[in-house]
């Protein structure tokens, strides 16, 4: 195994997401099944399966960009219901890296960073800037910090993304494929980024198909299928010994073409 | 005239490629008007009439024009009728056109307010000022008109507002009008887009209202109707009346350009403002707005000077903004028959403040469009 992080001693550690019974359903279309999972704070999670397995949607459940319809989920111990400020208390904790990177193309890369500690965490504005400098050479770029989203490359537009949800100080990351629309040069920038964020104890919930980056990062992979978690294992035995068809099949897809 | 024209196709064909800007010119022209016979057939023609009509226009505008009576007469303006502007109107009667009824000797006031408003165009230009700031110079920019124009304070005589006139009347409706139903046709774009299906549905009724009926009808229904419908005692003065149709009918317009902007932002601006916790207002005011409005540029500076010109339809109700002031010039029998004059030159007073909100708004657009290529 590539030089990987201590193995999860994680069972004592508070729970950071919990979903029990989870269900969502698009119209008739039933996306999420009777979903269970548990995350404890410091546990990195890696969501792999075909598209169309409702990846997506299980982890935009944990900030709200998706409504669950049945089952309870729990976020850093509150529960997500209705309740506005419930709500904006649990996506101030989240923080969320997207495929498209999602930059707002019309203000600065410092700008981006210090909006939401600014306006939300009502950060002095100074103090912000600062702070986004530090997350700025965290992921390498800080001469950058000046240029608009529009003047920087796929890595570097996805390498401020991920420094602008690290600016809210979140106490969970979730990536939805963060490496899927880059071009294969740009994407080792990138993971070199999240494995360094994974070493320092973050907790993270990362759909990818970046199977290098779940051995080397990962205390848990699941494998959702068709809405539900079909099965989920330490990369070990994820990879070594697969239970189920549905899954050695993906395996077989997804390892072909590396 | 016809020799430049002839010089310009006579010119021989294979004169060696010079690099200046005549002889570039001439190729533009060899490809552009004189690329076959029929081409060059029809360039001769349309050129012909161009400057016929052109030199016409000119010696009546500015050869052959009367700049200036000797007496109170008008006759020598009549004799030459056909041949010449008779400028003296204007020179007569240009504080009335500008000004309207508002008091002769008090009409300083009245100039005063114009370059305050002018001054206030200006400042709004400036970038550092983009900020509370903007507001303040507004409310006292705004604060200054109004005293300038009543009176009534500071040893100014007090004029009341019927008896106000000309282009100060013409930039009240119109920067009154953008004032307001620019942030109000923000609101119910948004309202169009809002998650309650009640205020959904207010927005799309108003919005679909006034755009199925004429301004006229709107500023007659003000100014008629309206008044029907207060009780009894109450009045609400015809100026006030007048702003108000004019707010709402634009803000209609203006909703639905605003609208068109919105759509144009992509889900993952909404999702990234969400994921942040920046909660409904911020999302909008920080990140969708912004952006939404620089996408509309062009459409809303459309608006905005249809809503300038639309402003002079208050003549209808019986204001004497810019145009209502210029017909009235004309009524006196001396002047009767010289509407092309006075026409003419509000025209160019109404191009001039077009033209500039359009020239401004293109350097909007490039200077929002240089770091924010997607
Ligand atoms: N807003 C929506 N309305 C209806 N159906 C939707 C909606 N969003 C997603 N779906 C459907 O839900 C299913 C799960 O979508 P989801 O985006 O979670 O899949 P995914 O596993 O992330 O796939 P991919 O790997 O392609 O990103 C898909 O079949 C999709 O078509
Ligand atoms: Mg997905």
């Amino acid at each position: 195994m590539p030089a990987s992080l201590a193995p999860a001693h994680n069972t004592g550690n508070p729970i950071a997401v919990e979903m029990r019974g989870l269900n969502k359903w698009y119209g008739e279309f039933h996306v999420l099944r009777d979903i269970n999972l548990t995350v404890r704070k410091g546990e990195r999670l890696v969501i792999c399966g075909p598209s169309g397995s409702g990846k997506s949607t299980m982890i935009r459940c944990i900030n709200r960009l998706e409504e669950h319809q049945t089952g309870t989920l729990m976020v850093d111990g509150i529960e997500l219901t209705n309740d506005v400020r419930n709500i904006d208390a649990i996506r101030r904790e989240v923080g969320m890296v997207f495929q498209q990177f999602n930059l707002f193309p019309h203000l600065t890369v410092l700008e981006n960073l210090t909006l939401a500690p600014i306006w939300v965490r009502k950060v002095p504005k100074k103090e912000a800037e600062e702070a986004a400098m530090y997350y700025l050479e965290r992921v390498k770029i800080p001469e950058q910090a000046a240029k608009y989203p529009g003047q920087l490359s796929g890595g570097q537009q996805q390498r401020v993304a991920i420094a602008r949800s690290l600016c809210m100080k979140p106490k969970i990351m979730l990536f939805d494929e963060p490496t899927s629309a880059l071009d294969p040069e740009m994407i080792k920038e990138v993971l070199d980024v999240m494995v360094e964020l994974a070493r320092e104890g973050m907790t993270m919930l990362c759909v990818t198909h970046e199977m290098g980056f779940a051995r080397e990062v990962a205390d848990a992979i699941i494998f959702m299928d068709r809405g539900e978690i079909v099965e989920s294992a330490p990369p070990s035995t994820f990879f070594a010994n697969p239970r189920t068809d549905r899954l050695k099949l993906f395996l077989s897809q997804i390892l072909r073409g590396h | 005239m016809a020799n430049g024209r002839v010089a310009a196709v006579s010119l021989p064909a294979d004169r060696p490629v010079a690099h200046g800007f005549l002889s570039r010119a001439l190729l533009w022209a060899r490809a552009n008007l004189f690329s076959s016979w029929l081409n060059s057939v029809l360039t001769l023609v349309l050129a012909y009439f161009l400057a016929k009509g052109l030199i016409s226009f000119v010696s009546w505008a500015f050869i052959d024009a009367i700049w200036s009576l000797p007496t109170q007469d008008t006759r020598p303006c009549r004799d030459a009728r056909a041949e010449s502007a008779c400028w003296a109107l204007i020179g007569e009667r240009n504080r009335f056109i500008l000004f309207g009824t508002y008091p002769f000797e008090e009409q300083w006031r009245a100039a005063l307010a114009v370059g305050v408003f002018l001054a206030l165009y200006g400042l709004s230009t400036v970038r550092a000022f983009w900020n509370f700031r903007l507001v303040v110079i507004w409310t006292v920019g705004l604060a200054a008109i109004g005293v300038l124009m009543w009176g009534g304070v500071f040893g100014l005589a007090y004029v009341e507002q019927e008896k106000w006139g000309g282009l100060p009347l013409t930039l009240i409706l119109a920067t009154f009008g953008i004032a307001f139903a620019f942030p109000l046709s923000i609101l119910v774009a948004l309202g169009r887009r809002s998650a309650m299906p009640a205020v959904r549905m207010i927005c799309v009724t108003y919005v679909e209202l006034i755009r199925g009926v004429p301004l006229i009808s709107v500023l007659f229904m003000a100014s008629v109707m309206f008044p029907l419908f207060l009780p009894e005692g109450i009045t609400i003065d015809k100026l006030l009346r007048a702003q108000v149709a004019i707010i709402l009918f634009a803000a209609a317009y203006l909703a639905e350009v605003v609208r068109g902007g919105l759509q144009a932002i992509p889900k993952g601006q909404y999702e990234a403002a969400d994921a942040l916790g920046l909660g409904y207002w911020r999302k909008t005011g920080l990140i969708i707005l912004p952006q939404a409005l620089r996408i509309c540029i062009p459409p809303l500076v459309n608006t905005f000077i249809g809503l300038f010109k639309d402003t002079s339809l208050v003549t209808i109700i019986g204001l004497y903004d810019l145009l209502g002031a210029a017909k009235a010039s004309i009524v006196e029998p001396r002047w009767v028959g010289f509407g092309v004059e006075a026409y003419m030159f509000i025209s160019l007073i109404y191009f001039i403040f077009c033209f500039a909100m359009s020239k401004y708004s293109q350097g909007l657009e490039v200077e929002f469009s240089r770091h924010t290529k997607r």
